[in-house]
């Protein structure tokens, strides 16, 4: 379903070497947040993480109907990102995704590393960054939580949809084309309700108990900051796009004859893109791969953010070491 | 009162049940991984592989009807990979009326061929959860050397998970118990947005409890002798009857899929 | 064996709020002795309970149980004396299965393996739960939760039981069974409850505490008969 409200990707959709990539990918951030939480958390931390995790999966039970009969579900990683950083919820979610595939097969296990990544690993960091921008921008600490957590969610629920059909149009199982835009369309939707759970989650825990906000105390520097906007700026560009890709004339019409084609005319494009299963050519060919460009650009801004974060954080450890 | 979420397990005795569970984890994964190598179009494999799953089913004596009916679920992604019948070059043989549109035969293929490994692969991950305890799964996932924190945070997931979501529907009730419509019979103003926000409350609300939970759990490990580690108990050995037989089922999908 | 299975003197806390939960209290408990604490909610006995192994620490005073002063270097060997069971015992049972609760106590003391095993066993017989190892905690009902939490901390050999509102939740016939096993354990019993009955029929000794305070210290049936005191601390007579 091009209008899947689903991110869970089963197994078979997606080819055997990407979802090697993604496993390794997903262990390594895993690792990686196995470490980080080591750091600022304490004896506490398991059983925090681990009743977080089963609150996640009691929350994601949440749906709302969003246009056309279809229903979409609270995701929670921007929030748990924003209430316990982005390398606890790494932890807690990919908890969450790892039981949801293995027993309850919502989601395979050969492509549970994507999985982990699109929405544990993406959704969470999204969050947290949007948010933390937001804080640097606002000198209220509710009204950034309001803001960032809005747009934090929205934002991370475009992006793991986003992902997914990249990944899937790699794998050659869809049409990046013709899938993106209507799976970008009704993320679009689902974001908005994620955006609004989110913002009134976290508003009533900041009314309760403040203290418990993770993201809070910490003000993103300048530099930090120009990173983060280049990788939103990078995803907005993408989100845009892809409306144009559907109503280029030449991507489906194009799609359409050349299939219609009785005299198999090897066009030098579609050797080219064999492997994508896409006999296009022209404006279409060249989407495809700047939308490969740009989906490597945002890994590589949200990387290097996460660099930068690292400085501000590594002068923060003393602060976080007690404020939990 | 109790929503019981971890019930796929069928209970049994069956040989499938008795597998050592960090066997049984592999050997899924394997044969998950020989089904989604079978090659495009190979029908005949496709079909041998369901006959194995299905003798396994029937060999390990569980209910096979809840398990095909748990199948199903992956069946709405499958929509994702329908582009391919239009985008797949190949002979035509059916041209969609008032479009450009046209589906080709090998793009039936790819696309039929998708849907099936996929469905076959969720039916193996189905034999594994319907023949293993979730505790005995995590057993498994220390056995084969998951990192202490990682394993530690599923478990008390898995225990809390129900806990958590009795709370969450106590409060759902109770909010549905105070929404009643208005007397005159108009609707109320923007009841949408508004239920998102209180929908956002709870979600807060829940985690509050979550975190104060969590407060009184540490306190009971700590007065129990818990200092940071979570210690476990050893796991025993591996019998190679397991492994042997481990392998004999997963080399049957292997072969199958070769042979395609 | 120590004179006095717990000693407590002069305990006052302060929550970091500056809000004086307990105020001064002494107190001594002889090896055996069944103490049962009440008072109205918020009186300080939750908090108080908690102090007895190290989970809070006083703001000034001191305690010392089974002759060992509680302080950060004893905590090991003090909270494998007393074992302290919460209210709620979904919050005490917090493993996936039975025998993992059971026997989280025992294996973070560092038994070995064997020894583990046989501590469950016959703790989970002490509670009349024998065959009850692999059941998953969730499934059980309130009466069974409250028993096994009790196996959880006897798994560790305490001489000590700290019991917060035992009864509670459950109905008259779980009720009756835990009262029965309560009869029959030869630990010391520190009991907080609302349960005038249980109180009544099962423990000799009061102490009143309210408002962070020993208001009252002595026989239960002359505590009990004592309308006015009772009145006067929120209480009422079984």
């Amino acid at each position: 379903m091009l209008l899947s409200t689903n991110l869970h990707v089963p197994d078979g959709f997606l080819s055997i070497p990407l979802s090697l990539v993604g496993w390794l990918l997903a262990a390594l951030l895993v690792a990686l947040a196995l470490r980080k939480t080591n750091i600022y958390l304490s004896e506490r931390q398991v059983p925090l993480m681990g009743i977080l995790a089963s609150f996640v999966f009691a929350a994601q039970m949440i749906n709302f109907p969003i246009a056309g009969g279809t229903s979409g579900h609270f995701l929670g990683g921007a929030l748990t990102a924003i209430l316990m950083g982005p390398w606890a919820a790494t932890l807690i979610m990919t908890a969450v995704i790892a039981i949801q595939g293995l027993i309850f097969q919502d989601g395979g296990l050969i492509a549970m590393g994507w999985n982990i990544i699109n929405m544990g690993i993406l959704t969470a960091f999204t969050g947290y960054l949007v948010y933390r921008l937001s804080a640097r921008y606002t000198s209220s600490n509710r009204t950034a939580l309001i803001i960032g957590g809005a747009v934090g969610g929205w934002l991370s629920v475009l992006i793991g949809a986003i992902a997914t059909a990249v990944e899937l149009a790699v794998s050659g199982t869809s049409a990046l084309t013709v899938a993106l835009p209507p799976m970008v369309g009704v993320h679009v939707l689902i974001g908005i309700g994620e955006a609004l759970i989110t913002a009134a989650a976290l508003v009533f825990v900041h009314r309760t108990r403040p203290d418990l906000i993770r993201g809070s105390q910490i003000r993103p520097t300048d530099q930090s900051a120009k990173w983060i906007w280049v990788g939103l700026s990078i995803v907005l560009l993408l989100t845009m796009l892809s409306p144009l890709a559907s109503s280029s004339p030449d991507g489906l019409e194009h799609v359409a004859e050349n299939t219609g084609f009785s005299e198999q005319a090897q066009e030098p494009s579609y050797s080219l893109l064999e492997d994508y299963s896409i006999p296009i050519k022209g404006d279409a060919n060249l989407l495809t791969i700047l939308a490969g460009v740009i989906g490597a650009a945002v890994v590589f801004g949200t990387a290097i953010s996460l660099g930068r974060l690292r400085q501000i954080e590594k002068t923060e450890e003393i602060d976080a070491h007690t404020s939990i | 009162m109790h929503i019981h979420l971890f019930d796929q397990f069928q209970s049994g005795s069956s040989f499938l049940h008795r597998l050592d569970a960090r066997v049984k984890i592999v050997v899924g994964l394997v044969t998950i991984l020989a089904v989604t190598l079978t090659p495009t179009a190979a029908y005949p494999a496709f079909v041998l592989h369901g006959c194995w799953i299905m003798f396994l089913m029937i060999a390990a004596r569980i209910q096979v009807r809840p398990v095909l009916k748990r199948s199903l679920i992956a069946l709405p992604f499958a929509l994702a990979a329908i582009t391919l019948i239009f985008t797949v070059p190949g002979e035509v043989i059916w041209n969609l009326p008032l479009t450009h549109w046209a589906i080709s035969q090998e793009g039936l293929a790819r696309f039929l061929s998708v849907v099936v490994r996929s469905w076959l692969s969720v039916l193996i991950a189905i034999l594994l959860s319907t023949t293993t305890q979730p505790t005995d799964l995590l057993w498994a996932f220390h056995a084969l050397k998951m990192p202490s924190m990682l394993l530690g945070i599923i478990s008390f997931m898995i225990r809390y998970v129900f806990v958590l979501s009795d709370e969450g529907t106590r409060m759902h009730r109770a909010r549905e118990s105070r929404s009643a419509s208005p007397m005159d019979g108009k609707k109320p103003k923007s009841l949408l947005l508004w239920r998102f926000k209180v929908t956002g409350w709870m979600v807060g609300q829940l985690f509050l409890r979550s975190y104060s939970r969590s407060d009184r759990v540490y306190q009971a490990m700590a007065s129990r002798g818990y200092r940071g580690e979570l210690r476990r108990l050893g796991t025993p050995k591996l019998e190679t009857r397991n492994l042997i037989l481990g392998a004999a089922v997963v080399l049957v999908a292997v072969i199958i899929s070769w042979s395609a | 064996m120590p004179h006095h299975a717990i000693e407590i003197f002069n305990l006052t806390y302060d929550y970091p709020d500056g809000r004086r939960a307990v105020n001064d209290v002494t107190l001594s408990v002889a090896p055996g002795e069944k103490v049962a604490l009440v008072g109205p909610n918020g009186a300080g006995k939750s908090t108080l309970m908690l102090h007895l192994n190290g989970i809070l620490n006083p703001t000034h005073g001191e305690i010392v149980v089974g002759g060992m002063e509680v302080n950060d270097r004893n905590l090991g060997k003090i909270r494998a004396m007393v074992g302290l069971v919460f209210q709620d015992p979904d919050d005490q049972l917090f493993s996936p299965t039975v025998f993992d609760d059971v026997a989280f106590g025992p294996l973070h003391m560092g038994y070995e393996e064997e020894q583990v095993y046989q501590l469950v066993e016959s703790a989970l017989n002490s509670v009349d739960m024998s065959g009850y190892s692999d059941r998953l905690s969730h499934h059980l009902s309130m009466g069974e939760k409250k028993r096994i939490a009790i196996a959880t901390v006897l798994s560790m050999d305490t001489m000590l039981l700290v019991l917060d509102e035992p009864s509670a939740g459950l109905d008259p016939r779980a009720r009756r069974c835990l009262i029965d096993l309560m009869r029959e354990m030869p630990q010391t019993m520190l009991v907080a409850t609302h349960d005038m009955r249980l109180v009544q029929e099962l423990i000799p000794r009061t102490v009143i505490m309210d408002e962070g305070m020993i208001v009252a210290d002595g026989d239960t049936v002359d505590l009990l008969a004592n309308e006015e005191l009772l009145h006067a601390h929120g209480l009422e007579r079984p």
